[in-house]
């Protein structure tokens, strides 16, 4: 049976039909969906892990002790995980391992442009590239097979058109889900130098291995068509050049660490004029000319941004392409927080302060978008707290114009040990802990602030207050977001004391709660547009009544604007309407 | 089926545009066209611009749409029609819900929502339907149809089987919801005329 799955639901399906027992990952588009499709398959142990190394060390552990086993996150994930993984392929594993990186051309959602095909080759792992659905399944049961045939960590590499773009999978009957007995086996998986150094030489070895099965793995093959033209090419890539130059010869590369040199000369030798097609790094390229061949790649298309079917006809056939009519002048539809944020409130009052905001990753990084405009840094997971720190180092003074503003999910990745740094260091900081008790950025992922996990079940609930005062913080003030005034007072206190703060605001994710407020109405409004100071998608100014207007379909009634009103021009559905 | 087609579903995050892809894309594979489709889930989806491509034809090879080649553009609110206008190829369909969604900017005085949009729509593109696909939903029962308004009207210019989509519509919709979307449909399939 054939059904449309995008990338991430064939790589699940996958997990399912080829004995995969345990599955971890730490949210991140565009690899999220992976995990959330392995959940609905009861027969796979799947859970959300705080950040990308604590998943990595899941899998690692699972796989030692004899389960197949997958973890997936996007590209810079991988940078959180890289600790274990590099070690992890001196160790080999017992069942399968396989490391799923979705990176992100185009950056579409995501704050670099990374290519984590470096990650493989550097890490010294194979490396397989899907270039649509089918392939995607297909690779688990290869990577699998790859894994456990060279006791190897494997990377399964797609990208965002990849993971989130459908095509039809044929779905077949799982095998058979089991898990070896565990061995003990110190000499190889306790990484003391003297065990590492034995281990550093079978890496080599397996390379080598590996560089002869890349010769012949059936994913990598030519198609001969056309000799004068040959292209190397691989992952989305492939469907680029498939579409805009039907007659040429291809070299198609699933398996791309190590790259085979020897089939690479062959397709060299067949064909006149010889191009790799490539996203990001000149990755298979560097290769190719490593073995003196003549090529052209990067001189024709740029390292960055996405490739498209019109730029790989226009660059190499020279078609001249299509006229297309101009692009209209539009204002631009930028994502925004959303109606019913309960966290909104706090980035106008930040706003408000004019303080320094040493931002994170998340909804709340919108903050950082006009009207609201409250965030002078934005760096990765986890460096609101840690970047703060620093930038009081620098200048001592800034301690009472500066918070750190961070998500509950984002601090339980990354952010413990910033705060730990803080105390311990005697950083006179404050940290803001947006607390929605839900990764929501990303979909509403459970973490361990939620109360569930993603196999459903229920779990406890990390203490935030608690976990403050026990890595020092004296100064711990909840507070309710929604409260303005409130919220202003406490930031005040906060920033001025002299020593390490931390305020937590606790609400959760509007799209979430079952809300039964009613919309909010104007009456009275003397047009001074506090309101619109908010950034709130349901209030808008009309031009020609000089009033603020509430949508009804958007307004969740919440009352935020209440608070910034100053003449009681908002009201709540049901007050007074005279 | 040689040819491939390629149509654009443009909209609003949260106004319904993937029920509408998985109608079209259910529809193209019973017809025995291979398919492709490809959305970007993520920042966009709080309130921003979204876009879902769907291509079918014999062997489509790339799951992108590019300037220029989209055969339809089915735009669920006015001002995403007139963002995505380009992509229309010369003889392509564009179909218009007239339904205004601010954005954030024009909320906050920063821009203007433009007012010639319908205006210039039709000047450029000869092929160009715009109904207010919104009163036609809430006509059939709930404002939430809109999507399935519109993938009526897209039904009179393709050339599938009216039966295809009667098929679609109660493989996708559930089943208390039918009857109301199949009187949506059909709003839309009378409401498709070219101006």
């Amino acid at each position: 049976m054939k059904t449309l799955m995008t990338g991430n639901e064939a790589i699940a399906r996958g997990v399912y039909e080829y004995g995969v027992s345990v599955a971890a990952a730490y949210p991140g588009t565009p690899s999220t969906e992976i995990l959330e499709n392995i959940a609905k398959y009861p027969e796979v142990y799947s859970q959300w892990s705080p950040n990308e190394k604590v998943a990595m060390e899941v899998g690692i552990g699972a796989a030692i002790a004899g389960a197949r086993s997958i973890v997936a996150m996007k590209m810079v994930g991988v940078n959180v995980a890289a600790d274990p993984l590099f070690t992890v392929a001196y160790t080999g594993v017992r069942a399968g391992l396989v490391l799923i990186s979705a990176d992100d051309p185009g950056m579409h959602s995501s704050q670099n442009e990374q290519d984590n095909r470096l990650y493989a080759a550097f890490a010294k792992i194979p490396l397989l590239e899907p270039s649509n659905s089918q392939e995607a399944k297909d690779m688990v049961d290869l990577a699998m097979e790859i894994s456990e045939a060279f006791d190897t960590p494997v990377m399964l590499r797609i990208t965002t058109r990849i993971a989130h773009s459908q095509s039809l999978v044929d779905l077949k009957d799982p095998l058979e889900r089991e898990v070896k007995t565990y061995e003990r086996n110190p000499r190889k998986y306790v990484m003391l130098p003297g065990n590492g150094r034995a281990r550093r030489l079978v890496v080599e070895e397996r390379m080598q291995k590996l560089a002869d099965y890349s010769e012949t793995v059936a994913v990598n093959y030519m198609e001969l068509k056309d000799q004068s033209i040959g292209i190397i090419t691989s992952g989305i890539s492939y469907q680029y050049v498939k579409e805009a130059l039907p007659t040429a010869s291809i070299l198609k590369l699933g398996f791309t660490n190590p790259l085979p040199s020897g089939l690479i000369k062959e397709f060299a030798a067949k064909v006149g004029k010889l191009y790799v097609v490539e996203e990001l790094e000149p990755y298979i390229e560097s290769e190719v000319r490593r073995l003196g061949i003549s090529v052209v790649g990067k001189e024709l298309f740029p390292p960055y941004g996405e490739l498209s079917v019109r730029m790989v006809a226009e660059k190499i056939s020279g078609q001249p392409g299509i006229t297309v009519a101009p692009a209209f002048e539009t204002p631009i539809r930028p994502p925004v927080m959303c109606p019913g944020c309960p966290h909104r409130g706090m980035f106008y009052t930040l706003k408000q302060l004019k303080l320094v905001v040493s931002g994170d990753i998340g909804c709340y990084t919108l903050g950082a978008m006009a009207p609201l405009e409250a965030m002078d840094t934005t760096i990765c997971m986890g460096a609101s707290i840690s970047a703060g720190l620093g930038m009081i180092k620098a200048h001592p003074e800034m301690a009472e114009n500066l918070v750190a503003v961070i998500g509950d999910s984002t601090f339980l990745h990354s952010g413990i040990t910033g705060l730990m740094d803080v105390v311990y260091n005697g950083g006179n900081l404050t940290t803001i802990i947006l607390d929605n008790s839900i990764t929501a950025m990303t979909g509403h992922q459970d973490n361990p602030s939620t109360g569930k996990n993603l196999m459903g079940q229920t779990a406890p609930q990390v203490d935030f207050a608690a976990l403050c005062k026990a890595l020092g913080v004296k100064r711990v003030t909840e507070v309710d977001p929604f409260d303005l005034a409130t919220v202003r007072e406490v930031i005040k206190t906060e920033v001025a004391a002299s020593e390490p703060s931390v305020i937590i605001a606790r609400r959760p994710c509007a799209l979430i709660i079952k809300n039964t407020e009613k919309p909010l109405y104007v009456q009275d409004c003397t047009g001074c547009k506090m309101c619109i100071k908010l950034g709130c998608p349901a209030l808008s100014f009309d031009q020609e009544s000089k009033t603020a207007q509430v949508d009804q379909a958007l307004c969740t009634g919440c009352g935020l604007c209440i608070n910034v009103c100053k003449f009681n021009a908002l009201r709540k559905a049901g007050e007074d309407n005279v | 089926m040689s040819k491939i087609i390629n149509v654009l579903l443009v909209g609003v995050g949260g106004q319904g545009t993937i029920l509408a892809s998985k109608i079209l894309t259910h529809v193209a594979i019973a017809q025995g066209y291979e398919v492709k489709m490809s959305e970007i889930h993520g920042m966009a989806q709080r309130g921003g611009s979204v876009v879902t491509q769907v291509r079918m034809g014999k062997d489509v090879y790339s799951p992108v749409i590019e300037p220029g080649e989209a055969d339809f553009i089915v735009a669920f609110e006015q001002l995403e029609a007139y963002r995505w206008a380009h992509f229309l190829k010369n003889d392509g369909v564009l179909i218009a819900n007239t339904q205004k969604i601010a954005p954030l900017p024009v909320l906050i005085g920063a821009a203007t929502y433009p007012e010639k949009i319908l205006a210039d729509l039709k000047e450029r593109i000869e092929r160009f339907i715009e109904l207010d696909g919104l009163k036609l939903a809430i006509e059939a029962g709930n404002a939430k149809a809109t999507n399935v308004v519109l993938m009526g009207v897209l039904s009179k210019f393709m050339q599938f089987p009216e039966n295809s989509w009667q098929d679609a519509l109660s493989a996708k919709v559930p089943a208390k919801l039918l009857e109301l979307n199949k009187k949506a449909f059909s709003l839309g399939v009378d409401g498709a005329k070219i101006r």
